[in-house]
């Protein structure tokens, strides 16, 4: 059968090819290569290069920063994305511009500033060391350029999405008589839960693999202050390519999960529409009959 | 319950959506606010629900002032124009979230819930559905699970904006006759928004024109389709001709066609308007007290009625509509001239009508 509006075999096919050569050049060859890498001296070495000490801190280390910036950013960004999307008022622009900010500014750029804020030669920096809190070159520094760098994702992923959704259903729960946390709970949040869990994917992703931001503000202290992708730069520079990509592996094996979880919720989310679809025709079907 | 809204005033930046609008609502009315868009029915309906806060005024809710309360705890039901189903939930879940947000002590126990539900689903016979999720439904199935989820709160008062704006035609009227049916039934205080004066003229109690954010005229729909008070009423209510004149001590006079008013008896030489629907002007081929003559444009004799176009020697457009008996015993055809007489017109003066011509 003769399809009208689409383009003829070859260029297909053409198209096709060219789409799947540029994913295996620069997709799947390179992930290929650094598993190849971590894993060409066998499986004891590359577990002794993850379980060594410097590696497992900087291993905490990124889990912690992220634990606490997700989380963080997840709140600021449903906030934010909720005050943009619903409500009218003064400044509003200045704050959607203002939530791209850290997209516009190079993290090299974000790690300086906070070392003007926080350093210790600085009014702010020195106060807080004097309180006993060492912003720069410690752990508080690496968690506050991570929430710099990720702070845009959520609310970016969802004002569009809340814009386009309206504000119809949300009137409706509130004229029957759900409190606002009630509307949000069974409303609001079933709605955009697929943006929110993306831009938390993608959140997440770049809370661990930040490199420029938190390598101005850590300071590479070993053991203390690497996270993954700085314990990766300075192993790879001492020629441990084995240690380097190792470490480098769990990055890319965290990508996976996360691409792998989400896969497999939507497909769960299918499979339930397509029942109640079919439970409907099933209806439909018994309301025809007599 | 009766609502009152007294003096409600509501500014969008520069534009005046609601000016010194006043109302009463009986207890147990259907009421339709009727008027183009842009005219305030809608803002005056989100304000009696509380989705709005008027700039000033008030509004009453069976006497007792509701201009403060939640729009949570008015008890009104609202309908919106595009449904507002809870996408992720199925129709019973959507018609059951009323009832399910409710504060533990007040909530009805899950069997009770069901039970009412299942009612409501009956009565909008849509209970085969209640497994289903609003992208499965029609248009007018979404709109009734619309109106079931709206009462199961067993709501006071049941506000809906442009129920059937977005339905086809054929659908809109069975759900207009099914909507008067079920306020028969049930007697709730209800107010509906529409642009479309036959829906309002055909369902509600009485209609309420409103242009510009303020109240043109209030009646019972024969009343205002008979009598209406303003010429902007009688151009929105349907299809009405023109023709300018003059009135003097109540006697119109327009070209050489004169007739005497029962009104505008101290009207002194004034410019006046009188409109005349299509259906109230009649043809004949006769000049002797004729209002105006015209040759015919156009005929379209489809349905009981011919719709005859008829242009006068100055361009202006004449519309009539003759039954088809009369239109075949004048046996006229394009090209011909013909005279019309009106059975009925309504005489506006100018400078009391202010702004003459309105666009709808």
């Amino acid at each position: 059968m003769a399809n009208l509006t689409t383009e003829s075999r070859p260029v297909r096919y053409a198209l096709t090819a060219v789409a799947l050569l540029f994913l295996f050049l620069f997709l799947l060859l390179p992930l290929i290569g650094v598993f190849w890498e971590a894993l060409h001296k066998g499986w004891q070495l590359y577990l002794t290069a993850l379980v060594e000490p410097e590696a497992w801190s900087a291993i905490k280390l990124t889990l912690i920063s992220a634990a606490i910036a997700v989380p963080l950013n997840l709140v600021f960004g449903v906030s934010a994305a909720w005050a943009i999307a619903r409500f009218d008022f003064r400044g509003k622009s200045l704050l959607t511009t203002l939530i791209d900010l850290p997209f516009a500014v190079s993290p090299v750029v974000a790690g300086l500033m906070f070392i003007l804020l926080f350093g210790a030669n600085t009014a702010v920096g020195g106060w807080l060391q004097d309180h006993g809190l060492q912003v720069i070159f410690a752990v508080p520094g690496i968690v506050l350029a991570t929430v710099f760098v990720t702070f845009p994702f959520v609310a970016r992923e969802l004002i569009p999405l809340m814009q386009s959704q309206g504000a119809d259903e949300e009137q409706a729960a509130i004229v029957l008589g759900a409190s606002g946390w009630q509307t949000f709970r069974k409303v609001t949040l079933p709605n955009i839960k697929w943006g929110l869990l993306y831009g938390v994917i993608l959140t997440n992703a770049r809370a661990m693999g930040e490199f420029g931001a938190v390598s101005v503000v850590s300071g590479h202290i070993r053991g203390e202050t690497n996270t993954i992708p700085l314990h990766v730069e300075i192993l790879y520079n001492e020629y441990n390519f084995v240690g380097a990509f190792a470490c480098a592996s769990l990055l890319a094996l965290l990508a996976l999960v996360t691409l792998l979880v989400k896969s497999l919720v939507e497909w769960r989310l299918h499979r339930q529409q397509q029942a109640s679809t079919l439970r409907t025709a099933e209806a439909r079907l018994q309301a025809a009959q007599p | 319950m009766s609502i009152e809204i007294r003096n409600i005033r509501k500014q969008f930046g520069q534009f005046t959506a609601l000016d010194n609008v006043s109302l009463d609502i009986a207890a147990g009315e259907l009421l339709a606010l009727l008027g183009p868009s842009g005219c305030g029915k809608t803002t005056l309906l989100r304000i009696i629900a509380g989705l709005e806060k008027p700039d000033a005024g008030q509004v009453l809710f069976g006497g007792a002032d509701a201009t403060h309360t939640h729009v949570a705890e008015r008890q009104v039901g609202f309908v919106f124009q595009h449904y507002a189903l809870f996408r992720h939930m199925t129709v019973f879940d959507n018609v059951a979230f009323g009832l399910s947000v409710k504060p533990r002590r007040e909530r009805p126990s899950a069997e009770e819930i069901r039970e009412r539900v299942m009612k409501l689903l009956k009565m909008v016979q849509l209970d085969w559905l209640a497994d289903a999720y609003p992208g499965q439904l029609s248009g007018g199935q979404r709109q009734r699970i619309a109106l079931a989820r709206s009462l199961a709160v067993e709501p006071k008062v049941l506000l809906l904006d442009e129920p059937f704006g977005a339905l086809d035609a054929k659908v809109r009227k069975d759900l207009r006759r099914w909507l008067r049916e079920l306020h028969n039934d049930m007697h709730i205080t209800s107010v509906f928004v529409t642009h479309d004066q036959e829906e309002a003229l055909e369902v509600s109690d009485r209609v309420v024109v409103m242009d510009h954010g303020h109240i043109e005229q209030v009646g019972r729909p024969d009343d205002i389709y008979e009598h209406p008070a303003t010429p902007f009423v009688t151009q929105f209510l349907g299809d009405v001709n023109l023709f300018h004149g003059r009135v003097d001590a109540g006697q119109l006079t327009i070209g050489s066609y004169e007739q005497a008013l029962g009104q505008h008896q101290d009207a002194d030489g004034d410019a006046a308007v009188a409109y005349v629907r299509p259906h109230d002007l009649d043809l004949t081929l006769q000049a002797d007290g004729a209002l105006a003559q015209g040759r015919v444009e156009h005929i379209h004799a489809v349905g009981p009625v011919v719709r005859v176009e008829l242009q006068q020697a100055d361009g202006q457009t004449i519309e009539a509509a003759v039954s088809k008996e009369r239109f075949r015993a004048l046996g006229i055809v394009p090209g011909d001239t013909v005279y019309v007489t009106p059975r009925k017109l309504a005489v506006f003066l100018k400078d009391a009508a202010g702004q003459q011509d309105y666009v709808i």
